[in-house]
């Protein structure tokens, strides 16, 4: 049995400590907003927060979470109020598809959290995401919008 | 086939082949005089009130709390259809969008996509002779009995622009005649605005809700009015998407998530080569394992793979248990497939083969019996994956009684019922389809080889729900991919410098033809024209004289399927590369040189010009940079881009696009914008990088590392511009972006750095 917190409630799960977080939190805990894309970490489609810091949940094993603090999308805004970067997302339209967006916000989150004014090549370097219907002109604006700098500058 | 096996031939299947035999037979002469647009508004059974909710047709649902629920035939896989559509509804309807909500509609012949299937003739769209218009009125006929709900073909808006404008206005007939009931004054007295019915001279006015259950009661107007263009006021706004805050909250459904009680999970490994079958595998003690409910094998059928399947409590047990089980195939036939000998294969095809003609003008072999000079180029493009990030995945239950339910992201529901049905083996009525958002469909979500596999695994554990999810490396190595095509083209020049006649062969296999055989066996056949082979070669839109479009279709061991913009996704790069060719041959500017080829055809040079002033077209551009320019019409829309590339060390990068799009009408700008943007990206990561091979066939790439994708940090500034032509040229936006982009960057890299590139990926 291992022992986390998820969005700020303790867990005790009883799975494997080889299983992903990816699939404990979507199978055993019921949050399904943290997406399967490839498995391997190349894709950023199961990205979460592990204290904090962007986490590809797709290969991190449960026994490594062990009194982590995980946070989901389900968990991002407070209370009835969504995150910044979610109203962004709203504000710019940014979804499409919308599959791989739980993971390209969180990795915002991150990147916001110790780069709160990124330019477009820390943007770049960390928001490495795959997005198959291509929302990355208005990733890159929403990112802009909510750090505070001119989204339709070029 | 014997008579137990015949009786399962259910009724909605027997539906199907009648219709695909109107499709292929002509014998829907006739039928449409019973079909008539308001056909298309009646409300089926398989429709259903909730308490408080009241049915105005086939699309309107209108609650007593005011909320108007939409029913969308379409499926939402990022395209934007659950905003658009109700768009149609609510502004007809003069509803609050405020109120508008979108549903997944049941599945039911009026909701069939019939506009699928017109535009599946090969005729070039600037023929409206009387065959051709005829031919397409037969199909669009044939499509509305065949009843088949599908996403494809960027259809959705066109398809529904008319039944579902007229749903809005019946419905909001029916609301002002109950509200002229209600207040006894004349219905012409009354003014509907925001889901209000008012009577201005009494100050009174009631609202939709109050009215709904009085206004579903009344009997359906025989016609109403639709609004002209000009008095829309929510069509050709930038609504926001209606889907937009589910999918920032992690509260949008995706068929992966479906969580029925009792769900079990399914891994499964497919053979490795298409179309072998599984020789052994040794379950050993993982049957055994903590969670491990079955082991499956799994023939290998019309429409799937071979393989075997682990189905256990969670799926990293099915994982891992199913990496635990040695497995043994046999390869079979196509056990030495090799696509570098198939592209040798097909050059050598180029040579010989003369093919079937799809479009011929005046004479060109005399052309180019006078030609002063010829030029002539190969182009080539490989298979490409659809890799929707969403990887495949099917949740089925199949009772005991063998009624059964699916959820899965679909662009078919009416095929994902019927496949299910076959399989536990009932009545297509009897197996409900819940079509949740799909993570991408590209094409890929018409395919039923998962629905399939998810019911044979049902079928053995009856009463039990699997999710049955695959690996990206299944999903990878087991796609229906974009054909692998070459093409030859030639450019007859005369004495006076001047292009005197142009021949193109292209060699493929058909995907239309493919899809049947994997759907009706019986009803594949080489003799009908596939039009997606040759479309962006046949129906170039340039006054090109002396003209000869041909074909070579062929058969291999990779199966191949739709891929956004399907043929137009490598023929705009075979044409649109060699017209620049021509171009330069001539010494005139690829620009001007389109240009002046398209006189006659003003919706297209506005576009291309357009594209090329906002773009600063022959502007100034530093060391190492080029521009290309490229024109494409694909489903009713037209495209041009301009791209800038630089390249460095033998690497291109693209910097900027520039687009511009003429679909008619855009209902939702800011849709349009989006659809095009993702187009041009999709577009981006295929000519940088798609290409999918197969050596010992196997398909040598398994998952993104491999198989690569343009990145935020790789995105070009993108400008995508509107032109409108009128509701008369309404077109579709999904696909259209994507095919110029691949000629459009190639011929900036000629710009660039003098090196023309005839191959995709391109590599310079």
């Amino acid at each position: 049995m291992t022992t986390l917190t998820v969005n700020g409630q303790q867990h005790d799960v009883e799975a494997d400590g080889d299983t992903p977080l990816l699939w404990v939190l979507r199978d055993h805990l019921g949050l399904t907003g943290t997406k399967f894309g490839c498995g391997i970490a190349a894709c950023g489609a199961c990205t979460v927060l592990v204290d904090g810091a962007a986490t590809r949940s797709c290969v991190l094993p449960l026994a490594a979470c062990a009194g982590k603090s995980v946070t989901t999308i389900e968990g991002l805004a407070d209370g009835g109020e969504l995150h910044p970067v979610q109203q962004a997302w709203i504000e710019h339209q940014v979804p499409q598809c919308g599959y791989c967006q739980s993971g390209m916000i969180l990795a915002t989150v991150a990147l916001l959290a110790d780069t709160p004014r990124p330019s477009e090549a820390e943007i770049g370097a960390r928001i490495t995401n795959i997005c198959r219907c291509g929302t990355y002109p208005r990733v890159l604006r929403a990112i802009r919008a909510v750090s505070g700098v001119d989204p339709t500058a070029a | 086939m014997n008579t137990v096996k015949q009786a399962r031939i259910d009724r909605g299947r027997r539906r199907f082949l009648i219709a695909s035999g109107i499709v292929g037979g002509g014998l829907a002469v006739g039928a449409w005089w019973f079909y008539r647009e308001r056909d298309r508004l009646g409300a089926p059974p398989a429709l259903v009130a909730a308490d408080g909710e009241r049915i105005f047709n086939a699309w309107i649902k209108i609650g007593d709390d005011g909320r108007i629920l939409v029913q969308v035939p379409r499926q939402e896989m990022g395209q934007g259809v659950s905003t658009a559509l109700p768009m149609l509804v609510a502004e007809e309807l003069d509803a609050d969008f405020a109120d508008v909500h979108y549903e997944q509609a049941p599945i039911a012949p009026v909701y069939g996509n019939a506009t699928m299937l017109a535009d599946g003739v090969p005729f070039r769209p600037d023929d409206h002779g009387w065959v051709a218009e005829l031919v397409r009125h037969t199909q669009f006929k044939a499509g509305q009995l065949l009843g088949l709900q599908a996403t494809g073909g960027s259809t959705s808006v066109r398809d529904a622009f008319e039944p579902m404008r007229r749903a809005g206005a019946t419905a909001r007939a029916m609301l002002v005649t109950a509200a002229a009931r209600r207040l006894g004054v004349a219905e012409s007295e009354l003014e509907v605005a925001a889901s209000r019915v008012t009577h201005a001279p009494s100050r009174r006015s009631l609202s939709f809700a109050e009215l709904a259950a009085e206004a579903a009661a009344l009997p359906m107007p025989d016609d109403v009015a639709l609004k002209p263009r000009e008095r829309f006021t929510l069509l050709g706004t930038p609504r926001p998407r209606l889907d937009v805050p589910a999918k920032v909250d992690g509260s949008a459904h995706y068929g992966i998530d479906a969580r029925p009680p009792g769900l079990v999970y399914a891994a499964i490994a497919q053979c490795p080569v298409f179309g072998g079958t599984v020789k052994h595998y040794e379950g050993g003690d993982v049957a055994e394992w903590p969670g491990v409910r079955a082991i499956v094998e799994l023939p290998a059928t019309r429409t799937s793979a071979a393989a075997v399947a682990v189905v256990a409590d969670h799926y990293w047990q099915a994982k891992k248990a199913l990496e635990a089980i040695p497995i043994e195939w046999h390869g079979g036939a196509h056990a030495a497939h090799d696509t570098g000998e198939q592209k040798a294969r097909y050059a050598a095809l180029l040579d010989d083969d003369p093919g079937r003609v799809y479009d011929a003008a005046g004479d060109s072999a005399a052309a180019f019996a006078a030609a002063a000079r010829t030029l002539e180029a190969d182009y080539h493009a490989p298979y490409l994956a659809h890799a929707t990030m969403e990887p495949m995945n099917c949740t089925t239950l199949i009772r005991a009684d063998g009624s059964g339910e699916v959820w899965v992201g679909n662009q078919a529901p009416t095929l994902v019922r019927w496949i299910t049905a076959e399989v536990a083996g009932v009545d297509s009525e009897r197996v409900t389809v819940h079509t949740p958002y799909l993570g991408g469909g590209f094409g890929r979500r018409g395919e039923m080889d998962v629905v399939m596999q998810a019911a044979l695994i049902a079928e053995r554990l009856r009463d039990t729900p699997i999710q049955l999810v695959w690996s990206r490396e299944e999903d990878m190595r087991h796609d229906l991919y974009r054909p692998m095509a070459s093409a030859r083209l030639r450019a007859a020049i005369d004495a006076d410098g001047a292009l005197a006649g142009v021949e193109i062969k292209s060699v493929g296999q058909s995907a239309v033809t493919e899809l049947t055989r994997r759907l009706l066996p019986a009803m594949a056949s080489d003799l009908m024209k596939d039009k997606t082979m040759s479309e962006g070669l046949f129906d170039l839109p340039y006054a090109f004289a002396n003209r000869t479009v041909s074909h070579v279709r062929t058969h291999e061991a990779v199966p191949v399927g739709f891929w956004r913009s399907v043929g137009h996704s490598m023929n705009a790069f075979f044409a649109e590369g060699f017209v620049d060719e021509i171009a330069h041959t001539l010494g005139q500017d690829p620009f001007e040189f389109r240009r002046a080829a398209l006189g006659h055809a003003p919706r297209h040079r506005r576009v291309l010009e357009v594209a090329a002033e906002r773009a600063g077209w022959g502007g100034p551009l530093d060391g190492g940079r080029g521009r290309g320019i490229a024109l494409a019409e694909s489903f009713h829309a037209v495209v041009a881009q301009v791209a800038e590339v630089r390249v460095a060390d033998e690497a291109i990068t693209v910097e900027r696009v520039v687009c511009a799009i003429d679909c008619g009408f855009a209902l939702n700008p800011d849709i349009v914008r989006a659809q095009v943007e993702s187009a041009i990206i999709f577009g981006l990561s295929a000519a940088l990088h798609g290409e999918i091979s197969v050596r010992n066939g196997r398909v040598e790439q398994g998952n993104f590392p491999d198989y690569r994708m343009v990145g935020l940090a790789s995105t070009p500034r993108i400008e995508v511009h509107i032109v409108e032509s009128g509701l008369e040229h309404l077109g579709g936006v999904g696909e259209p972006g994507t095919p110029p982009l691949a000629p459009a960057v190639a011929n900036a890299v000629f710009a660039a750095c003098g090196k023309r590139l005839r191959e995709l990926p391109l590599r310079v």
